[in-house]
């Protein structure tokens, strides 16, 4: 269930997130947590920023050619023998997997994290027709035991504390309570085991495709990737078209950067390197599809000054750092994605009204730009999507502007500095309270004691003189 | 060391001249003792950041090029506020773009505009006021003047050389203090609660007195210091150097 977009629901939204008060709980010690691991797993690396430069230009030198490159890997996972299906949207990915079902008789799913997936909302329609859907990374294990959407890009169970988690897994898995983190996983897996082993479909996502080989790269540390792309009978991997690399060396700077900037690992604990169907018999899945999906990514590669957000690697490094995510979790964001990659996505896949209140609940901080391994120039986005929303906004846009008339004089900047105190004055009490009943000012000024405006601004002291 | 600048314009921000004028004292002040004569255009009014955050790049241009006609003949502009600085320093060289007049005027002051700690220290290399104020303070780094002006030990120094003053560091200074221009007033609760961490964290310290650089921040995370009725101070870096030239130690 996603949050109400609407401005005044979206106080509310804010209201119920803080008093959920995820920074004290899962979500804020995890982020916390990864903060410390990338800053130590950057530093020891060294040249971190070398780095960033460099995987920022991979991505732009296969932005500007994306087509001649995916029609590379087309070919290359082809001549493999995998199947490659061009999806438009998330509709004709769920037909494209419901039609192979039928007709291969697949009816178990297990599936590796895919947040394309959740993108498209692949597992409601995929259940509706009849297919078992079941989640292996332990996050999304978790969150779809309890029915949530993701609270973080890489980590969905990230803000559930284990006592949480025990209670969960006592209740619908039928063990008695632990919270003991390497009992809980215990019970996870001999459930999972089951389910890799008689599951006959396979759908993963892709973390990097190199055009030049054919190969897909998949990236894990709990190796649910590996059980679900080797175990099924068929595999189907999703894939964002902007996931793709020109060759293996332009591969190598991203495979080294990603790990780092998303949990200060060297490298995760698995790198699946995949090049389709087995070729013996018992050696990986009889079948393989690469799904390429568009859905909204080919607006944003058109789009020169937006095109950039293209580059995103999905570390959740801009997530880990936003001080504004880490009390609203994913939940309180309109669409899948959240944080600063989330307003841009949003924006991009679901319109600017839909993205309108978390594009203005920014305070352009730059946390996020400081660690984006690919350079994005996240608050510049921000700030360009807020142009466009005020370039639709004829009224407040005319209205602006008069006032900048006014401040851009100096008899209409004393003007208005003297109006403000006056208002200063009688809009507040001594105690900083309002005294008009107005909810926006009753919200600006709970909590608070607002400072009064100085009996004289300077520039009437000044000029005085 | 011989400064190249022997007259500066004092720009005040907008909030600091209706909110804070007594910075402006201090400001002049502190510039005197570093030997530079100060000026105070009185023509002087916004910067137009809150219009180019909030997006309103007409409007924003409007207050652009008032403040151009201002300060464009200054040898140097000084300003309290990183994010005003950064705002002409980066954003308005990019409003002009297709105005060659403009633009080219544009990025004349955004090469002279700084805000006054790395004037006094990069530039004036100035640090030491022979100032005392006993206390034990933390500074709070604001984002502008952290990541946009990469400002992070010039205001660290000048309450270094303080006589009495003890400088504590917070778990995360760097953290937003939730301040964010039109932020503050559209997502309130949101705002408040990052001031609040940022009021815990300074407590934490032991601190007596919590600086800034920036107006916005202060403002914001004051009111809600004064809210929670603590006897912790919030004060402007000018202000703790100035009061600090006056007195003298027992």
């Amino acid at each position: 269930m996603l949050p109400p977009t609407d401005p005044k629901a979206f106080g509310d939204v804010v209201r119920q997130a803080l008093e959920k008060d995820y920074l004290k709980g899962g979500l804020g010690r995890a982020t916390a947590l990864l903060r410390t691991l990338r800053r130590t797993g950057a530093a020891d690396f060294g040249e971190f920023e070398t780095l960033r430069v460099q995987a920022r230009d991979v991505k732009d030198k296969t932005l500007a050619r994306l087509d001649y490159y995916l029609a590379k890997l087309e070919d290359n996972v082809s001549a493999r023998g995998g199947h490659v299906f061009w999806a438009v949207d998330g509709q004709e990915v769920v037909n494209y997997i419901l039609e192979l079902a039928k007709s291969r008789r697949l009816s178990k799913v297990v599936k590796g994290k895919s947040m394309v997936s959740e993108e498209i909302r692949l597992n409601t329609y995929l259940e509706q027709a009849g297919l078992e859907v079941l989640e292996t990374d332990l996050g999304e294990f978790i969150i779809q035991l309890t029915g949530e959407k993701p609270a973080h890009i890489l980590g969905p169970a990230i803000h559930k504390t284990r006592q949480e988690i025990g209670r969960l897994f006592a209740e619908k898995l039928g063990h008695p309570y632990s919270d003991v983190p390497a009992e809980l996983t215990q019970m996870a897996r001999a459930r999972l085991r089951n389910n890799f082993l008689t599951a006959d479909l396979g759908i993963t996502g892709v973390n990097l495709a190199v055009a030049e080989t054919g190969t897909l790269v998949l990236l894990e540390n709990e190796g649910n990737i590996r059980m679900s792309t080797t175990l099924p009978r068929v595999h189907v991997a999703i894939m964002g078209l902007e996931k793709i690399v020109p060759c293996m060396a332009d591969l190598a700077v991203l495979l080294r950067i990603l790990p780092l900037s998303a949990t200060g690992q060297r490298l995760p604990a698995y790198v699946s390197w995949l090049h389709g169907p087995g070729r013996t018999q018992g050696e990986g899945p009889e079948e393989f599809h690469l799904i390429i999906l568009d859905n909204f990514r080919t607006r944003l590669l058109a789009d020169p000054i937006l095109r950039p957000m293209l580059r995103c690697l999905r570390c959740a490094a801009c997530l880990n750092f936003c001080p504004i995510y880490q009390r609203l979790s994913g939940h309180s964001y309109p669409s899948v994605y959240s944080g600063p990659m989330g307003v841009i996505l949003t924006a991009a896949s679901h319109g600017l009204d839909t993205a309108q209140n978390v594009i203005q609940a920014c305070t352009l901080c730059q946390a996020c730009k400081q660690v984006c391994p690919v350079m994005i120039d996240l608050p510049g986005l921000i700030l360009e999507l807020r142009r466009r929303l005020t370039e639709e906004d004829q009224w407040a846009g005319g209205a602006v502007d008069l006032l900048a008339r006014f401040l851009a004089t100096p008899a209409g900047f004393d003007l208005a500095t003297s109006a403000m105190a006056l208002m200063n004055k009688t809009a507040f009490d001594r105690q900083g309270q309002p005294r008009w009943p107005s909810d926006k000012l009753q919200a600006l000024a709970e909590g608070r004691h607002l400072p009064v405006m100085a009996e004289r601004p300077f520039h009437k002291w000044f000029n005085k003189d | 060391m011989e400064s190249k600048f022997h007259r500066v314009s004092l720009f005040l921000p907008c909030l600091a001249d209706a909110f804070y004028p007594r910075w402006g004292q201090a400001a002049q002040k502190i510039l005197q003792a570093a030997g530079v004569e100060v000026f105070y255009p009185p023509d002087q009014t916004c910067c137009g950041q809150w219009a180019v955050n909030t997006g309103n790049l007409k409007a924003a241009r409007r207050l652009a090029q008032h403040f151009l006609r201002v300060f464009y003949q200054a040898s140097a502009v000084v300003s309290l506020s990183g994010s005003c600085v950064s705002t002409v320093r980066h954003h308005y060289p990019q409003l002009f773009a297709a105005e060659s007049r403009w633009q080219s005027r544009a990025a004349a002051v955004a090469g002279k505009i700084y805000e006054i700690s790395e004037f006094l220290v990069s530039v004036l290399g100035h640090s030491d006021f022979n100032a005392y104020y006993p206390t034990k303070a933390t500074l709070h780094d604001s984002c502008h003047t952290l990541r946009s002006l990469g400002i992070k030990q010039p205001p660290r120094e000048l309450l270094a050389k303080v006589q009495g003053l003890e400088l504590l560091e917070m778990d995360d200074p760097e953290t937003c203090c939730g301040f964010g221009g039109a932020f503050m007033a559209q997502v309130p609760t949101l705002s408040r609660s990052m001031a609040g961490d940022k009021v815990d964290q300074a407590l934490a310290t032991g601190a007596d007195l919590l600086v800034f650089t920036e107006p916005g921040c202060l403002l914001n995370v004051d009111s809600v210091i004064r809210a929670r009725g603590l006897s912790l101070q919030a004060k402007h870096l000018v202000e703790v150097l100035a009061e600090g030239i006056n007195a003298t130690p027992n």
